[in-house]
């Protein structure tokens, strides 16, 4: 029995890349939800967004390659990640203008915004496939480890070895950052408050003099910050293609609904849920359960519940489950 | 202009347009187009009668696809008879125990009540879980060993096996035609169990849980090998028409393609093309009459009373859950006739090929832009869309040589600019898309 290198090996092949995915979910969810809350559709084209503002940063990232500048030891893209958020503010604002602000008029039903919003998908899928190409494209540089896992053994002595990638340590810095900025706007600015409002209950909040053209327009700059960083630290810990990212609208969505859609705290809690319910469930767990058995016990398998490529199955498993159990998520959700 | 000039003049559009592409791509593109077309139209009929009748969002449109896909290697292969002795029965010994856990299960939920509930069903699912991965692997492990490199499946129920000519040559198996009823079948099976647990759901939950669903079946495609040989793929499904080599070692067939003044191997390839044009048309008619009944009877109207007030019809004493289960079974296992169809034509199943964007989003657009809820729109959706989908690319490769004529050879922007013309595809969709919500938002030929 060997609690500590069980522990070792757990934190370092369940819990800490659980913990980077849970946190880039968490954000894309978050914006997911906001959009749910605010204009009252699922947005189907937030993977595609993220898929935008990443390609974007990558393009900031070259250029400031090309001059030289670099960001010492952590990523240069983390530089480039203010004009791929700017990149994106526009994109969005432009296509609100453009297409949804006539059916928001309109008063057009949720599903036709839904279906206006995979139109939306298609031309972004085709304009990033357009400008960055279809290629899987690494764009993190600097320093790759904060700790490899031979540092550590040398370190503890121990016999397994935790690493922490860069990418990481960043992801859930820039997450915890992130979510503190917006928890701060929507709870304590004036603008927060009417958003907050206004997704309560919209008519009470016209009624009160909120100008919800002005609400729109901050949430659609939330959203597009929050999918540029999103997709810029998936992009990072993992790697960019157009294709993964429009993959990444199903666990996104699916931590958005699990945590109670237009519920901001829901969004977090089911990015994480859905992030260590995957890894947990498509982790083989000899590795722990050595150091855990008594010798004679030790199991023969990987002890694998699942194989990797059934992720999916598991997010929407969980989804499934929380839907049939608790409609409206695990935090209280709205429901239209 | 009255609608039936209108709607005439629209099918004949697709008729200029494929003849077009005949006269200036040749008549095997035209005819590949309309093969497609032709399939591309059943999807829409099916997608149309859940959204277009009953207004249920199902963007698991590939899902049912690739069940009907898989249909055709579980009907037109032949049987792999080493893998059926060698692990054959405890693979499937293991699925009815895994079937059974979750029956066990739901069968205590009703019955249990408190605690001992929630116990006793977890208890039964982490039990019975264990107990099938046991059994359920090392069956798999057993068929996954018999000659993994050619087979390693279990095969399909094709004893007649292929049928050959004196000569050798192959000739058409007419029973692969069976694998398109049984491709709806599965589908309708699915839909079944999706419907049972999803139906209740709100429209975009259902939605995202359609859309995962979709992703599962595609992943079991891909890793169960025993199945249909995962990504390894399933090469030389059996054919319902001639073969091409076959018509060209045939002196009959090259004296009367010699007549028409063809050489027999394009007059083979298009007499290969027409026989399936002739099968699809077949199923597409057979579908439509049948769709078009459907719409015009009490119950297409009890339907689309549904769709328009669940409200009022529930109060008319209408079981709205019942009805919309019913539907998603019928528009889900015509997607599975259509997919088992177009795993014939290509004859092979490569799951790989299974994208959303192609088989779920693409279908929707045709759904739309023919007009949602009128059966002949989604049939002019489905062929018109599928032309503009094939035709895009080589079009946005003469535009962007166009926009690119006064830039030198070589320089970068010009190459990328005319590699990107590939992407063109999506860009166009999605513009035609928002341009028709936008600006004709009931379609073609809208819903009378």
């Amino acid at each position: 029995m060997d609690y500590l290198n069980a522990l070792v090996a757990f934190l370092n092949f369940v819990f800490v890349p659980g913990l980077a995915y849970g946190a880039q979910l968490a954000i894309g969810a978050l914006g997911v939800t906001l959009i749910y809350g605010i204009l009252r559709f699922s947005n189907f084209a937030h993977g595609d967004t993220m898929a935008f503002g990443t390609a974007m940063t990558i393009i900031g990232t070259n250029a400031l390659l090309a001059l030289g500048i670099t960001f010492g030891p952590l990523p240069t893209a983390l530089l480039a990640l203010p004009f791929g958020i700017g990149a994106t503010i526009l994109l969005v604002l432009f296509t609100d203008w453009l297409v949804y602000k006539f059916y928001r008029d309109q008063k057009a039903k949720p599903v036709i915004l839904v279906i206006v919003s995979m139109g939306v998908m298609f031309v972004m899928n085709g304009v990033v496939r357009f400008i960055i190409g279809v290629r899987d494209i690494r764009f993190a540089d600097g320093e790759r480890f904060l700790i490899t896992a031979r540092e550590f053994k040398d370190m503890t002595g121990l016999r397994e070895g935790l690493a922490i990638k860069t990418t990481q340590a960043i992801t859930v810095v820039v997450a915890l950052i992130a979510m503190a900025l917006l928890f701060w706007f929507l709870n304590k600015t004036r603008t927060g408050k009417s958003m907050r409002a206004f997704s309560d209950n919209e008519d009470l909040a016209l009624l009160s003099g909120i100008n919800p053209d002005w609400v729109v327009k901050v949430t659609w700059m939330i959203v597009a910050a929050l999918a540029t960083t999103a997709g810029v630290l998936y992009g990072l810990d993992k790697s960019f293609k157009a294709f993964t990212y429009f993959q990444l609208l199903l666990p996104i969505f699916a931590a958005a609904i699990v945590g109670g859609l237009g519920n901001p705290l829901g969004a977090i809690a089911g990015g994480f849920v859905i992030a260590f319910s995957e890894v947990t469930i498509t982790y083989a767990w000899k590795k722990v359960l050595v150091y855990l058995m008594p010798e004679s016990l030790e199991p023969d398998g990987l002890v694998q519940l699942m194989s990797t490529d059934y992720k999916f199955a598991v997010s929407f498993a969980i989804l499934i489950i929380v839907l049939l159990f608790k409609p409206t998520g695990l935090f209280k959700g709205q429901s239209v | 202009m009255n609608p039936a000039l209108k709607n005439s003049l629209l099918f004949g559009l697709v008729a200029v347009l494929l003849i077009g592409t005949g006269f200036v791509q040749g008549w095997n593109s035209a005819l590949f187009i309309l093969n497609m077309g032709l399939v591309s139209a059943i999807l829409a009929l099916g997608v149309n009668l859940q959204w277009g009748f009953a207004g249920l969002f199902n963007i698991g449109v590939m899902g049912f696809v690739a069940l009907g896909g898989l249909a055709t290697v579980l009907v037109g292969m032949p049987p792999v008879g080493e893998a059926w002795s060698a692990g054959a029965f405890q693979v499937f010994a293991g699925l009815a125990l895994g079937a059974g856990t979750v029956v066990g299960a739901v069968f205590l939920r009703k019955k249990l009540t408190g605690r001992a509930r929630t116990f006793g069903t977890l208890a039964v699912l982490i039990v019975g879980f264990f107990v099938f991965r046991a059994v359920f692997d090392a069956g798999v492990a057993a068929v996954e060993a018999v000659n993994p490199a050619l087979t390693g499946n279990l095969g399909g129920i094709n004893i007649f096996g292929p049928h050959r000519n004196a000569a050798g040559m192959l000739l058409p198996d007419y029973f692969i035609l069976l694998a398109w009823p049984m491709g709806g079948l599965l589908a309708a099976g699915a839909a079944w169990i999706i419907g049972k647990t999803a139906l209740g759901l709100r429209s975009d939950y259902l939605a995202i849980a359609t859309l995962g669903i979709a992703e599962i079946i595609i992943a079991i495609m891909k890793n169960e090998d025993w199945l249909a040989r995962g990504v390894k793929n399933v090469n030389g499904l059996p054919r319902p028409v001639p073969y091409e080599v076959t018509l060209q070692s045939d002196p009959g067939f090259i004296a009367r393609a010699a007549s028409f003044g063809m050489d027999p191997v394009t007059a083979s390839t298009i007499y290969t093309k027409l026989c399936y044009s002739v099968l699809f048309a077949t199923v597409l008619l057979i579908l439509l009459w049948l769709a078009q009944k459907a719409l015009n009877s009490p119950w297409g109207r009890m339907m689309r009373a549904i769709r328009d007030n669940e409200t009022a019809a529930q109060a008319m004493g209408k079981n709205v859950t019942a009805r919309h289960l019913q539907i998603f079974i019928l528009g889900s296992a015509i997607c599975g006739i259509a997919g088992a169809m177009m795993t014939t034509l290509d004859g092979q199943l490569t799951p790989t090929s299974y994208q959303p964007l192609r088989f779920t989003f693409l279908v929707w657009v045709m759904v739309i832009v023919g007009g949602s809820g009128n059966n002949f729109g989604a049939v002019l959706g489905g062929m018109l869309i599928w032309w503009l989908w094939v035709q895009v690319e080589p079009m946005g490769l003469w535009f962007m040589n166009l926009l690119t004529s006064g830039l030198a050879d070589g320089s970068p922007l010009k190459e990328h600019m005319i590699e990107s013309a590939a992407h063109m595809r999506l860009l166009t969709m999605g513009v035609v898309l928002l341009l028709v919500l936008r600006f004709s938002p009931r379609g073609l030929i809208p819903e009378r």
